[in-house]
């Protein structure tokens, strides 16, 4: 009988309060088994306070070739970075 | 190394002129330095070259366990068996995020687990030796290990993503791998007996050569090197990593008072490096080629874990549908 074990993309939050962040993937019959192997293979050194996963085929992503169209646009909008402007030296610290 | 003589699935190198237009970008790509990452386009040989070569690496992981794993009843403290567990545990880790890596370019666990138990796949020479006492965990550590991480160096930057990221948190790990080992030899060494001293020159003697066979056959033989260099899934030759551990290995050994069994081994103050002798390639290909001391029991003891554990997971498999279908029904 072939029936392997689902993937599941896994996410950890470290200790610093910062987001979940993507740590790798593994396979496990159910999500109460994903966690429980996770902590295993990806927390063995005090990695992290909490652990996400969630089935590799409900994830949806964008495309390589959508690169272009999507993240272009941003280039030219130089004026979201507040490097843009000049801040005159007697108003102070901005 | 733990991928050894995988084989590159290319005639010969291309320049950029010969190329079709997708593959210059490609190969541009990497030039520059930028990763290749699952979804993007790349050459059917670089997805095979990196198949073989990742999965032969995690194959490596999972098979590297049972030698060691044969002393952890056996260690000689509590604390060393705690510590050899971890390590031990550490490479089922680097296993699996490698099987991973190689599972983004579209080969399944599966897969890669029949090709390792039907005896298609390789995995590193190495693992084949037996570890006969408690001084050939202290020399798995200290030179296995020691030569894995000089390879595995330089593949953090290798130009597939998921495979540089794989490398990355396994060196995090392993440096304390081949510590564990020198720290093992060091008290034998240096506040044992003079029977643990000469078990340890016994290791010594069996794991010198088969270490350094780790690293494949010499630059003049390796015929995959070019390709896969020009993809960035190598970055050193065979000979440029065997001559570092040479050079860093001797003085470790010197301090632990212990003799390397290379009559040829000697100092080249011109190169500014050691001379050293030839390992047998005989023995290296036999090895490689399921003829070792230990292949038949390796590949039988994966082949009776992995048959003797199908019970479990088709049974957790079997509750995880009937949960939904219950879920469902409700």
């Amino acid at each position: 009988m072939t029936s392997e074990w689902p993937l599941w993309e896994v996410f950890i939050r470290g200790q610093h309060g910062l987001s979940h962040r993507h740590v790798g993937s593994l396979h496990a019959p159910d999500a109460a088994m994903a966690i429980n192997n996770a902590r295993d293979v990806y927390t063995r050194r005090n990695e992290g306070v909490s652990i996400w996963v969630v089935r590799s085929s409900d994830i949806a992503a964008s495309a390589p070739g959508e690169k272009g169209p999507l993240f272009d646009p941003s280039n030219s909008k130089v004026y979201r970075h507040p490097t843009f402007y000049e801040v005159p030296e007697e108003a102070g610290n901005m | 190394m733990y991928a050894q003589m995988v084989r590159s699935d290319a005639a010969s190198v291309r320049s950029i002129e010969e190329m079709e237009p997708r593959e210059r970008a490609f190969q541009q790509r990497i030039d520059e330095g930028q990763k290749i990452e699952p979804k993007d386009w790349m050459p059917e040989g670089y997805r095979r070259t990196l198949i073989r070569q990742i999965s032969q690496h995690a194959h490596s992981e999972i098979v590297g366990q049972l030698p060691e794993g044969n002393w952890i009843t056996r260690a000689p403290t509590l604390e060393r068996k705690a510590i050899l567990l971890a390590k031990v545990q550490d490479e089922a880790g680097h296993g699996l995020y490698l099987y991973c890596a190689a599972e983004t370019l579209g080969i399944s666990r599966d897969e890669m687990y029949d090709q390792l138990h039907s005896g298609r796949a390789k995995y590193s020479s190495i693992f084949n030796y037996p570890t006969l006492s408690w001084a050939d965990i202290g020399c798995i550590g200290w030179l296995v290990d020691g030569a894995a991480i000089m390879n595995q160096v330089p593949l953090q930057r290798c130009s597939y993503g998921p495979y540089a990221r794989a490398m990355v948190r396994i060196c995090k790990e392993e440096s304390f791998h081949q510590r564990q080992g020198y720290d093992i030899l060091v008290t034998m060494c240096r506040k044992g007996s003079d029977q643990q001293r000469a078990m340890v020159q016994n290791a010594l003697d069996r794991w010198w050569w088969p270490s350094l066979m780790m690293f494949g056959p010499p630059d003049t033989d390796s015929v995959h090197s070019a390709q896969s260099m020009a993809w960035k899934i190598k970055q050193n030759s065979n000979d440029e990593l065997r001559q570092k551990f040479v050079d860093e290995t001797v003085p470790q050994a010197k301090y632990l008072g212990l003799v390397i069994p290379d009559p040829e081994l000697a100092w080249n103050e011109e190169r500014g490096a050691h001379d050293f002798g030839e390992p047998d390639w005989n023995e290296f290909l036999a090895v490689l080629n399921g003829n070792g001391p230990c292949n038949r029991e390796r590949l039988g003891a994966r082949r009776a874990a992995w048959a003797d554990g199908a019970w479990y997971r088709e049974g957790l498999m079997a509750h995880a549908h009937k949960r939904v279908a219950g879920v469902a029904a409700e």
